[in-house]
């Protein structure tokens, strides 16, 4: 598996470090109630299929990148900075 | 019939004609009290001991495959009951006691072997946080055994104890873990929930669950829909998708966990070995394989094979540990799909709809779980009321902050 890495190119799986799916991008307000939290932290839709979710290029660029790929096939679609993505998610 | 050494004998001088399929192969009746959705190792438990346990019939384990060909059949075989926190530790406990009376419960064997489980250790603090799940497993009624290095060597002579990365310090002895044979387990709960009239229905696919009202009403599969009083799903590798059936999100994301076997080789690894600071385990099976696997490739995936880095990592590991098994080759391997949750620990609860009950997030731990998760389960849906040795497997805990994060490494899906 190669992420396309928007500054570096495509690159080794090896070279990122995975956080979770796109829900950490919204996060909830400090005082949001516990479901809230639950939701951001816990609950996911789990897709077998087109996902998003949060690479971290941690042997490259440092970038955090919201990579669109495929759970079932392993295919990366695209991959794009983080912070050119509007605060609360794309 | 029963299956017994004498049988097997008289089998022989006759020509094996008299062995009979051990299931029989329903069509789905209209309507059930109780479904089962997904006909693995804990679906399959379920429905038996709703037979058993609790005198219910009218049953149906709906599979969307066949029976056994998911996780049951795709995972290290391991069975241990080496559980540090309250609420795994008697739940882990009470199923490696079922484990122990397991075959003579199914009438099947089930080559349960208690060859025991060493888990290394490489530092002092490492020791320490040993001997501490050593007591609380002995507190638990379980067994434990905390050896020095020439404790380890006397029974694991091989390993290069003096690796630079992890040099190898002791271990964690638990006499009563071992390996079972992954597709009997599937094979005698199914036998035996059929022989007790449980429909086991296979290439059986549910598409969709069906509420009125709040209330669950049946399933909706690719063999027509069918009624139920109860619905319970035990599909792990794909709750996410079959929840959101009942309009659900869970605290599961799916991952995968890769496994290997080699070639059959002569007796040479009498335990399971545990390396848990070089992500590797190892045991080798009755046929000879070496069977071993690490971590997962810790990203959600839900293609049931790895990818090329994990499998890379698990075999360095297993050079540093024992370079002795370089010459082995590998003859396959594989990847199973398993619910990852924020806490490492499983789900067995009441779903927020009415009658329709979740068995879930097994983590990559679920195979030893397999009678007990299907006791729990049953006791669930057949009073309403969670098992004692269950009870802490709720589905609001995460909500509530009553997390079971055995190995202390936080929410994140793919940490555990």
């Amino acid at each position: 598996m190669r992420i396309i890495c928007p500054l570096c190119g495509a690159r080794d799986r090896r070279e990122f470090t995975y956080l979770g799916h796109e829900a950490y991008l919204h996060r909830p307000a400090a005082d949001a109630p516990p479901e809230a939290w639950d939701e951001y932290l816990h609950l996911r839709d789990n897709p077998a299929g087109p996902t998003r979710d949060l690479w971290y290029h941690e042997m490259g660029c440092a970038a955090w990148l919201l990579v669109e790929r495929n759970t079932v096939t392993h295919e990366v679609l695209s991959a794009v900075l983080v912070h050119d993505v509007a605060e609360g998610g794309a | 019939m029963g299956f017994s050494g004498f049988r097997v004998f008289r089998e022989g001088l006759r020509g094996n004609r008299g062995w009979a399929r051990q299931w029989r192969d329903p069509e789905p009746k209209p309507a059930y009290d109780i479904v089962i959705v997904g006909g693995g190792g804990h679906g399959l438990a379920s429905a038996y001991y709703l037979a058993r346990n609790h005198g219910l019939g009218n049953i149906a384990v709906l599979e969307k495959g066949y029976l056994g060909g998911g996780n049951v059949g795709r995972n290290t075989t391991i069975v241990r009951a080496n559980y540090f926190l309250p609420g795994n530790s008697e739940f882990y406990s009470h199923s490696l006691k079922l484990w122990e009376g397991l075959e003579r419960e199914l009438n099947y064997n089930v080559m349960h072997s208690q060859r025991g489980i060493i888990n290394l250790f490489h530092s002092d603090g490492q020791r320490d946080a040993f001997a501490r799940r050593g007591n609380a497993m002995i507190n638990q009624g379980d067994d434990a055994v905390l050896l020095d290095r020439e404790g380890v060597r006397a029974h694991v002579p091989y390993l290069d104890f003096e690796q630079t990365r992890f040099p190898i310090h002791g271990g964690l002895l638990h006499p009563r873990g071992g390996t079972a044979r992954h597709d009997a387990v599937a094979w005698g709960f199914a036998r035996r929930a059929d022989r007790r009239g449980v429909d086991l229905i296979q290439n059986c696919e549910v598409t969709g669950i069906d509420i009125v009202g709040g209330r669950v009403t049946g399933v909706q599969t690719t063999r027509g829909a069918i009624r139920a009083g109860k619905v319970g799903v035990v599909v792990a590798g794909r709750s996410g998708q079959v929840a959101a059936m009942a309009g659900l999100r869970l605290p599961v994301e799916s991952h995968v966990l890769q496994a290997f076997v080699t070639e059959g080789l002569k007796p040479v690894i009498n335990q399971v070995v545990t390396y848990g600071m070089g992500h590797f385990y190892i045991s080798q099976s009755d046929k000879g394989g070496l069977v071993f696997g690490g971590d997962l490739d810790f990203h959600a995936s839900y293609a049931a094979r790895g990818n090329l880095p994990a499998a890379e990592h698990v075999m360095e590991a297993g050079m540093t540990l024992m370079p002795m098994i370089g010459k082995a080759r590998v003859l396959r391997s594989w990847g199973g799909i398993v619910d990852m949750t924020p806490d490492g620990s499983p789900i067995i609860d009441k779903a927020p709809v009415e009658g329709l009950f979740l068995n879930c997030g097994w983590n990559y731990g679920g195979f030893k779980a397999v009678p007990a998760s299907g006791w729990a389960m049953a006791h669930l849906m057949a009073t309403g009321q969670p098992h004692a040795t269950a009870e802490r497997f709720r589905l609001d805990r995460f909500t509530t902050g009553h997390l079971l994060d055995e190995e202390g490494t936080g929410s994140q899906h793919n940490l555990h």
